[in-house]
């Protein structure tokens, strides 16, 4: 049935606007920043990313009027032109970009409100915000670029925005190397995207390429289903290490390094999405290569779990948002994976919002305890933040996946999709909401319940934080509540709408369709609650009930408790299989090759003509006399030299 | 009346220039050099004229002109440097000139 949806493209002029607009506030604030002071930087940041929003929805508006499968299309100009790859500066908005920008402008232009709040007393503010705005432009370029090259500028375009937050404060060591090493696992991730857009221009076969998604499309089923595999499991890598999946996630906690805002905007509700948008983008060229998406569910699943675990003993406030990002995003893989790509790019949009929020209320906490980010000297929080403790348990809930909330939705899609493809992925996905379930709440009661464990000075200045912080999380509350209405389970009330309406982008995955009993469906769903119900349940038995419980716990399984807690050694692991080898290369290079051989060339070279011109210069006697008669004698010889000839 | 052999001409040129250049090797004062270059230089100019009597063709005698005016030029100038030197150094001794070497 999908075969008969025509996609059509309207040529509109205005899509240029929206990466254009935050472009505009870093040149302000770039070459004015400094005379404007910080109301009118706090103002024209925000106000870009909102004019952005207000282009993105009516863009929105436009696709939803427009008959389905429909796009809206601006060409700019040609970009590079060799040979037969022709690659233009273009701009295509379709359904599933619709909600990408929307999301993007919309929860960025949140964060951007909460950081003229939460960065007021900083000494960088209008650096900051440049960041802010330039990620914001790299974004909107990623998920409105209509052709792959383009989309890279935009993927690292983020990456850099991503590595200059990270080390924003970069006067401490931790934090500057924390950006270098998001930077380069980034640099491994990124090497497998560009391996896999050279092997697929290379693959099209003859004729020119405009590596457009549609060329692309066009010419996906002429390519051998090896090649095919190559090329994404290739792309996949590069989602491994933007989405911090398996093995690459080792960068995402460290990130949290940055100011929370950022890790809000970047490193939970948009950047670290990009894998997900990328796969969900290049669809009809992952269907073609099952084993590839068998690869991303398992990675997908597996992360989730593993994440979930980690994030189970975490103590810093961050650290636990960090880990539980990497797990959901292992539930958008796995959602991908099983070939659910709307379910996946729904639990996107659910979790920029539920999981901004949670880090914009982690950010009002350490705002409100002066930098604190250990909960085991936190506590009792609710009393002092009443607005950031509700809006918090709203995203606690939501992500929970209690009924009701966005999160809810999105996740039983998921797992249910994962049902019907495999039961052992579903058990891993369902193993992992139990997990995300417990640590959530462990972290609600530990900062907001019992007693204030913080020391007497912290204790007395904790306050609620300002309007321009809790306002946002006022709105992202909301949208953690009602996000998840527009993809009900299809037995309920107006069905899944947000299906519906990205069906036609996905409508090369859609072949064999398949719906599932509505009791299976049902007992699924009980299946989800169920679990969520129990970690919630046991995070009150352990950390408010009977708070000497864990301890006891810790010390019957001593060792996997450590293994836990250490994050299962795998930045040790990491370090000391690649980080020390590398460094002793790098070591051997630079003092044999580089010291002994490249530089012994240079010098020795030098040190040879200096040697032959100081023989040499003693020609130079300075006596005019000599001079005259060394032309004389030259004079002569060329007057031989032609008498000879001529004769 | 029988015309001189330009063979002549052409000996009494190089002989000449011969003692021009041998006088610029072998003079020490700067000015006697200069002297033995304009020597040299109507050396050059007598064996163009005698070419242009021989050839009957007023080339030659065109290229004396433009040598002269060099000549005047060059002269022009090497004696203000000359002079210029003098009264940096106090000697025309061109021995004495050598500051521009190793």
């Amino acid at each position: 049935m999908h075969e008969a949806i025509t996609h059509t493209a309207v040529a509109v002029s205005y899509l240029w606007l929206i990466p254009a607009l935050p472009a505009l506030g870093v040149l302000v604030n770039l070459s004015l920043g400094a005379l404007l002071g910080k109301g009118a930087v706090g103002f024209i940041a925000p106000g870009t990313v909102a004019g952005g929003f207000g282009v993105a929805l009516y863009c929105l508006v436009q696709i939803l009027q427009l008959p389905p499968g429909s796009a809206l299309e601006q060409t700019l100009w040609p970009w590079i032109s060799a040979g037969n790859l022709q690659v233009d500066i273009a701009f295509r908005v379709d359904a599933l970009s619709a909600v990408m920008i929307c999301v993007v402008t919309g929860v960025g232009f949140l964060i951007h409100i909460y950081s003229v709040g939460y960065m007021h007393d900083d000494p960088s503010y209008a650096r900051y915000f440049i960041y802010l705005n330039l990620f914001t432009c790299a974004m909107l370029i990623l998920v409105l670029a209509d052709n792959l090259p383009l989309l890279f500028v935009g993927w690292e375009g983020v990456g850099l925005c991503s590595y200059l937050l990270i080390g924003f404060w970069f006067d401490k060591e931790a934090n500057a190397s924390a950006g270098k090493k998001a930077f380069v696992v980034n640099r491994v991730g990124d090497a497998g995207f560009l391996l896999g857009t050279f092997l697929l221009f290379w693959s099209l076969g003859v004729g020119t390429h405009s590596l457009s998604f549609q060329d692309i499309a066009a010419h996906a089923k002429s390519i051998p289903l090896d090649t095919v595999t190559l090329i994404t499991l290739l792309l996949f890598v590069g989602a491994t290490g933007k989405s911090a999946q398996l093995p690459l996630y080792v960068w995402l906690p460290d990130a949290m390094a940055g100011p929370t805002p950022v890790s809000a905007l970047i490193h939970a509700a948009t950047m670290v999405t990009a894998g997900v948008y990328m796969i969900a983008r290049l669809n009809f060229l992952f269907v073609l290569a099952p084993a590839t998406l068998t690869v991303v569910a398992t990675i997908g699943a597996l992360t989730a779990l593993f994440a979930a675990s980690i994030g189970l003993m975490q103590n810093d406030i961050k650290k636990v948002l960090a880990y539980s990002t990497v797990s959901q995003l292992g539930y958008m893989f796995l959602g991908v994976g099983v070939g659910a790509f709307s379910a996946g790019v729904f639990h996107l949009m659910t979790h920029a919002f539920f999981k901004g929020l949670l880090f914009l209320g982690s950010g009002s906490v350490i705002h409100g305890m002066h930098g604190e980010q250990d909960m085991r000297r936190m506590g009792g929080l609710r009393t002092y933040m009443p607005t950031t403790y509700r809006t918090f348990l709203i995203g606690t809930l939501a992500i929970a996946g209690v009924p009701g909330l966005a999160g809810f939705f999105s996740k039983d899609l998921i797992l249910a999709h994962a049902f019907s493809s495999s039961p052992v992925l579903w058990l891993v996905g369902l193993c992992a909401a139990g997990m995300t379930a417990f640590y959530m709440f462990r972290l609600v009661f530990m900062t907001f319940w019992g007693e204030c464990r913080a020391d007497e000075h912290t204790k007395h200045h904790i306050h609620e934080s300002p309007a321009t912080m809790t306002v946002p999380l006022v709105l992202l509350a909301v949208l953690s509540i009602v996000g998840g209405y527009v993809g009900l389970p299809e037995m309920w009330a107006w069905g899944n709408r947000f299906d519906a309406f990205l069906a036609p982008v996905f409508a090369a995955a859609q072949g064999g369709e398949h719906h599932m009993e509505m009791g299976l469906e049902y007992a699924l769903m009980a299946a989800s609650v169920g679990v969520a119900v129990g970690g919630i349940a046991l995070a009150y038995v352990l950390y408010v009930a009977r708070p000497e419980l864990p301890g006891q716990i810790a010390d019957q399984a001593a060792g996997a408790y450590d293994l836990i807690s250490n994050k299962y050694y795998v930045d040790e692991l990491y370090d000391a299989v690649l980080v020390q080898p590398a460094l002793k290369l790098s070591n051997l290079l630079w003092r044999v090759v580089d010291v002994g051989i490249v530089d012994g060339i240079v010098n020795g070279s030098a040190r040879v003509v200096g040697a032959s011109s100081s023989f040499w210069r003693r020609w130079q006697t300075g006596n005019v006399e000599h001079y005259a008669v060394s032309m004389l004698f030259g004079a002569v010889l060329i007057l031989v030299f032609f008498a000879w000839h001529s004769s | 009346m029988t015309a001189v052999p330009i063979g002549w001409f052409l000996i009494l040129g190089s002989l000449l220039f011969s003692i021009g250049a041998l006088g610029v090797l072998i003079r020490r004062n700067v000015i006697i050099i200069f002297m033995s270059i304009e020597l040299m230089l109507n050396a050059v100019n007598f064996v163009f004229v005698a070419f242009a009597r021989q050839l009957h063709s007023l080339d030659g005698q065109v290229m004396v002109f433009f040598v002269m005016t060099v000549a005047a030029a060059e002269a022009a100038v090497g004696l203000a440097i000359i002079i210029s030197v003098f009264r940096n150094r106090e000697t025309v001794n061109a021995d004495e000139f050598n500051l521009l070497r190793w």
